[in-house]
């Protein structure tokens, strides 16, 4: 194990959230609904890292996400690394891929779109935009945003 | 069951668009039927829009159907907090079919995944407005015997206009050229040239509004100038009157080239030039009663078979 994880006590069995960027760790929080979540987690903030500078780390005890849950973290954050821990041991590490679509994560910057005008999940598509970068577009209004300019619901 | 109601038109195949075309044609033969007798249809327009809706309202009457719905948003629940859903679920235990107009962009959609009855969007925003499209290709086809190989000028607002956007996107299945004549301030948007590009759409941008642009258009597609666009009003005053169309402007017009307009028009065409057989926005907008007499049927399961075997017409 690296050294920088034994920052954290270790973990039994669960999922490690690794090399999340510090500015967005409250928002992995949010989108996975950790703070409704009954099992033990621990959260490092603001910890040394030789790739990134600073990171953050959060280690869920006895929780295992689908991989629907997991990729949705690849909007926010498409570079974390995600640990699988059973007995102590990483049996798995994945990284997170960009879904084809969103539902019910990233709110539409158009405040004319229905999405924000009525109790309902918003719906995006990732798309390819005209400059080659990728983009979500709003299944309703049909507007796109830039995936580094993401607001979450 | 298959969802038939319509939002855009951008999705359909050129089969589909040229199968709605010849339904259209038909109801223009005739009219008058009681195809859709026993059916009733419902009008929600949650941000008014009299020229439209007494279209489909028309179009709706004349082949038989009964009308229910709403204009002013102010009478409705939809002012009291009621939800989109709780409308379209109210009228859907009244209606066969629900035509809306609708002032936030994506409300078509989101209320053709929630209704159990087929909607029509009849103008979402600023998102799509897809029976204007219908017209709009139905007095290109008339008019011209064609879709393919036309060179269209579309004029004015080319960056708020919604009609010219969806026009561009129908037409890609049928090798337009489109010459795009616009005040910098209002010029095709980029994310439309890539489309073009993307697509093997050939355009020419003009800055420049004469007869020698002109000469050589198939279709000329006139679009308001509105004053509120403009954060430069120097810039407005500067440029209003370089964008209207004048009766000596076409004088080197081909004979065939047919004016067209969404209406309503402010001072984009000079009145003088409603004489003029180029001139066809007034039959553009009857041509809007047959369009959408077909985008109303077929929403409603009945086929172009069914239309040429009807024995309903009323003579
Ligand atoms: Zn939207």
């Amino acid at each position: 194990m690296k050294r920088e994880e034994l920052l954290v006590a270790a973990l039994e069995s669960g999922t490690v959230i690794d090399h999340i960027p510090s500015n967005k760790l409250f928002e992995v929080i949010n989108l996975l609904h950790l703070e409704k979540m009954k099992s033990s987690i621990t959260v490092g903030y603001n910890l040394k890292s030789n790739k990134m500078g600073h990171k953050s780390i959060i280690k869920i005890a006895g929780k295992f996400f689908s991989d629907e849950e997991l990729n949705q973290l690849a909007v926010i954050s498409p570079n974390v690394t995600l640990c699988i821990i059973r007995d102590y041991e990483v049996v798995e590490k994945k990284e997170v891929v960009l879904p084809d679509e969103l539902k019910g994560i990233v709110r539409c910057a158009n405040p004319k779109c229905i999405t924000n005008n009525e109790p309902m999940k918003t719906d995006f598509h990732v798309v390819d935009n005209e400059n080659g970068k990728v983009a979500l577009r709003c299944h309703y209004c049909n507007k796109e945003v830039d995936l580094d300019n993401v607001k979450l619901v | 069951m298959e969802n038939r109601s319509l939002v855009t038109i951008a999705d359909h195949s050129k089969e589909k668009i040229m199968y709605l075309l010849r339904m259209a044609e038909e109801f223009e033969k005739h009219t008058n039927r009681k195809l859709l007798d026993g059916k009733v249809v419902a009008t929600l327009f949650f941000e008014p829009s009299t020229r439209t809706r007494l279209s489909f309202e028309t179009a709706a009457n004349r082949l038989g159907a009964r009308v229910i719905g709403f204009t002013d948003p102010k009478v409705t629940s939809s002012t009291k907090g009621e939800t989109l859903k709780d409308t379209i679920m109210m009228v859907s235990n009244y209606a066969d079919i629900i035509v809306m107009r609708h002032y936030l962009e994506g409300a078509a959609r989101y209320a053709s995944e929630v209704s159990p009855v087929p909607i029509i969007n009849a103008g979402d925003g600023a998102n799509q407005h897809p029976s204007q499209t219908m017209l709009d290709l139905y007095s290109i086809y008339k008019t011209q015997g064609t879709l393919e190989n036309l060179h269209i000028h579309l004029v004015g607002d080319l960056k708020y206009g919604r009609t010219v956007h969806s026009l561009l996107m129908a037409m890609r299945h049928f090798n337009p050229t489109f010459h795009f004549i616009a005040p910098d301030e209002l010029k095709m948007p980029d994310v439309y040239k890539e489309y073009c590009r993307k697509n093997h759409i050939n355009y020419v941008e003009h800055k420049d509004f004469t007869a020698d642009t002109i000469a050589d258009a198939d279709i000329l597609y006139m679009t308001r100038v509105q004053k509120e666009r403009f954060t430069d009003l120097m810039e407005y005053e500067k440029v209003k009157d370089l964008y209207l169309l004048k009766l000596s402007m076409l004088e080197k017009a081909k004979e065939k080239m047919r004016i067209l307009h969404p209406l309503p028009r402010v001072n984009e065409i000079e009145y003088a030039i409603d004489d003029d057989p180029h001139a066809y926005y007034f039959e553009q907008a009857h041509n809007g009663l047959f369009a959408r007499q077909a985008l109303i049927c077929d929403a409603l399961g009945l086929t172009l078979d069914d239309v040429l075997n009807d024995r309903t017409i009323i003579e």
